[in-house]
């Protein structure tokens, strides 16, 4: 591993009540990787983002996200860190009373002091990049589908050129083509603008087509990392179940016939 | 002939250093060129007629680039070469040549102008002629939905057990007796501020004790039962909406009826027999409360006590005037409540649809209310009640 981690997750616990989600749970993330968040349903891999984006403040434990510590920092140092980073929650979450483009021009509004006429190609621009149509700019997100939405999402996620995004279940409720669609579009956005990417997924076929390393949530902490051929060897029992079941083998297949 | 204008030398700052040789055009970006700093080189930019020119990007001064700066490089490259120019880039380290290679491969659609027909007064019409027409779809919509309802509570006399009673239960304590507070004290105070107002008045021509008169009568006719109303309406008739326009989004009321049970019975019916029931009790809650609050005024003010208060109010009003007004509570229920259920019901996709439907449905509420009032205050003023 080369350089210092852009997310560093240290001793992390999460409890809701008498329910203890993340126990002592550690992480490290490179820059310009793209890491894939697997563990079963209740595992809490999307309170783990949650937590790392400051919407769930942990219990005990400290997160680095470029070398801060963003429970240290004053409102304005951490918003400011807000900046550098894009979201993407699992149903795309944009706001239903502002259109497409005006979604994607929020963050460049608030925050910075653009004219209109280049915030407009610039939403283009991403509108494009992530895929849309130039004609979905102007719908409300309830005129659009489901993978529209997540695409749309992803472009508010990079309107301000972040330099990781954190992807919630990007796949989850897309055709296969659209998911497939959606896996070569992060790839080539994360090539192209060097972004580094932080996937929770259960989609065996994303995690083999994109993720540089898997990180695999299980017993309250990070059971263990590595590339997706490092989990073929593994033993523990959930983990040996994942990646061997008929599923797996299956996306393995693909995944080889597609390098062929 | 080369013309560097002054160039600021923050390293965070995007500057653009423009050089004009001739028809020939250099120019020469340095710093960061990223969506947070391009602002004014965006506006230099747009100030370059592109024409049959060479126009030549020496990006060997930058430190960063991100898509924003990309697209500048593109826009104004693509704009060159529409124009009949020729264009280089030189000097680009990999990755924002690599980035500028992606953002010129990817095509930008333009966004398509909005249509806006016509001249102004024939738009006027169109919208006025538009909401008209909504206006009468809701008014058909909402007679249809009012008959579905009473269809639906006769089936349930007919055969009671469809009758849902512990949903009927809930929403009465929900919309009834959770509301006994604040109507007892809107009721108490507007007593009180008709007996005083009243007396003020009355005291002119020395007939003080005539103020029972205006209380008890205008109380029990009208204002006791018609304020009650409107406060159900925004209370209830918008909880109503809310509770049905959100299982509507989340696709709840769908989910219902794939599983072969019927809406109406389900969700409808139970609240608009709730609001039935309970209304007229509020009524007479609100009623006495109000005819109290008279009674402290006319004690502290007039020095009427409490017992004079009452004969002269058997005096003042019979029980016609309590009956005229309790019996518009039940057709007040109904239409606070098949108002709020059909608003729910009409919810679509969006949160915000939640909000719009629930303030149309309380401003529809109240407003069918005053109306109905008004046809009950002709009705019975024919009838000579």
């Amino acid at each position: 591993m080369t350089g210092d981690p852009i997310i560093a997750v240290r001793g992390l616990r999460n409890q809701f009540g008498a329910q203890i989600v993340h126990d002592n749970l550690s992480l490290d993330v490179q820059r310009g990787e793209v890491l894939g968040i697997v563990g079963g349903s209740g595992t809490g891999k999307s309170v783990l983002l949650r937590t790392i984006v400051g919407l769930n403040t942990p219990k005990a434990g400290e997160i680095r996200v470029f070398g801060e510590d963003l429970r240290a920092l004053d409102d304005e140092a951490r918003r400011q860190i807000e900046r550098r980073w894009g979201v993407l929650f699992q149903d795309g979450a944009l706001f239903s009373s502002l259109t497409v483009a005006q979604n994607v021009q929020v963050a460049m509004r608030e925050h910075l002091h653009l004219p209109q006429a280049l915030m407009d190609e610039l939403a283009a621009l991403k509108l494009a990049m992530v895929g849309l149509p130039a004609s979905a700019g102007a719908k409300y997100p309830s005129e659009l589908s489901g993978g529209m939405r997540k695409r749309a999402g992803l472009a508010r996620a990079l309107a301000l050129d972040p330099e990781i995004v954190f992807l919630d279940e990007p796949t989850a409720g897309l055709d296969p083509i659209g998911a497939a669609a959606f896996d070569d579009l992060v790839k080539q956005l994360q090539e192209t603008l060097g972004l580094t990417v932080f996937l929770v997924t259960h989609d065996l076929d994303s995690l083999y087509a994109i993720c540089d390393r898997v990180a695999v949530l299980a017993e309250r902490h990070v059971l263990v990392t590595g590339s997706v051929a490092d989990m073929m060897h593994q033993t523990h029992p959930w983990i040996r179940e994942y990646f061997q079941g008929k599923r797996a083998r299956a996306a393995e297949a693909a995944r080889q016939r597609s390098e062929s | 002939m080369p013309m560097p204008p002054a160039t600021r030398k923050n390293p965070d700052e995007a500057t653009l250093t423009i050089f004009e040789e001739g028809a020939a055009l250099r120019l020469q970006p340095a710093g960061a060129w990223t969506v947070r700093s391009i602002a004014a080189a965006d506006h230099s930019l747009r100030a370059l007629t592109p024409g049959r020119r060479s126009l030549e990007w020496d990006l060997g001064a930058l430190s960063h680039l991100d898509t924003a700066g990309a697209w500048l490089i593109v826009r104004t490259a693509g704009l060159f070469e529409a124009a009949g120019g020729t264009v280089a880039i030189r000097n680009a380290g990999g990755s924002a040549s690599a980035l500028i290679a992606a953002v010129r491969a990817i095509k930008v659609g333009a966004p398509e102008p909005e249509a806006e027909e016509g001249s102004f007064l024939v738009r006027v019409f169109a919208r006025t002629g538009a909401a008209m027409e909504t206006q009468w779809h809701n008014l058909l919509e909402m007679l249809a939905f009012g008959g579905m309802v009473i269809e639906g509570i006769g089936r349930a006399i007919v055969s009671p057990r469809r009758l849902r009673v512990t949903s009927i239960v809930h929403h009465m304590e929900e919309t009834g007796l959770k509301a006994v507070p604040i109507v007892c004290l809107m009721s108490f105070l507007i007593g009180a501020v008709l007996a005083f107002q009243g007396a003020g008045q009355l005291e002119r021509f020395g007939a003080e004790p005539f103020t029972v008169n205006l209380v008890g009568i205008s109380i029990l006719r009208e204002i006791g039962i018609l304020l009650t109303a409107i406060m159900v309406a925004g209370r209830s008739g918008s909880a109503f909406t809310a509770q049905l326009g959100s299982m509507k989004m989340r696709e709840e009321i769908d989910a219902i009826r794939t599983l072969g049970l019927d809406p109406l019975d389900l969700l409808v019916l139970p609240r608009v027999i709730a609001l039935v029931l309970t209304l007229p009790l509020l009524g007479f809650v609100a009623d006495i409360m109000g005819l109290i609050g008279g009674a402290m005024v006319a004690w502290s003010d007039l020095g009427l006590s409490p017992a004079t208060y009452i004969s002269l109010l058997r005096e003042a009003v019979t029980p016609a005037a309590f009956w005229v007004g309790i019996v518009k509570a039940p057709v007040f229920a109904f239409l606070i409540g098949i108002i709020g259920c059909l608003e729910g019901m009409r919810v679509t996709g969006t949160a915000e649809s939640v909000g719009r439907r629930t303030t149309q449905s309380v401003v529809e509420g109240i407003f069918v209310v005053i109306i109905a009032d008004a046809i009950f205050s002709i009705v019975f003023l024919q009838l000579g009640i």
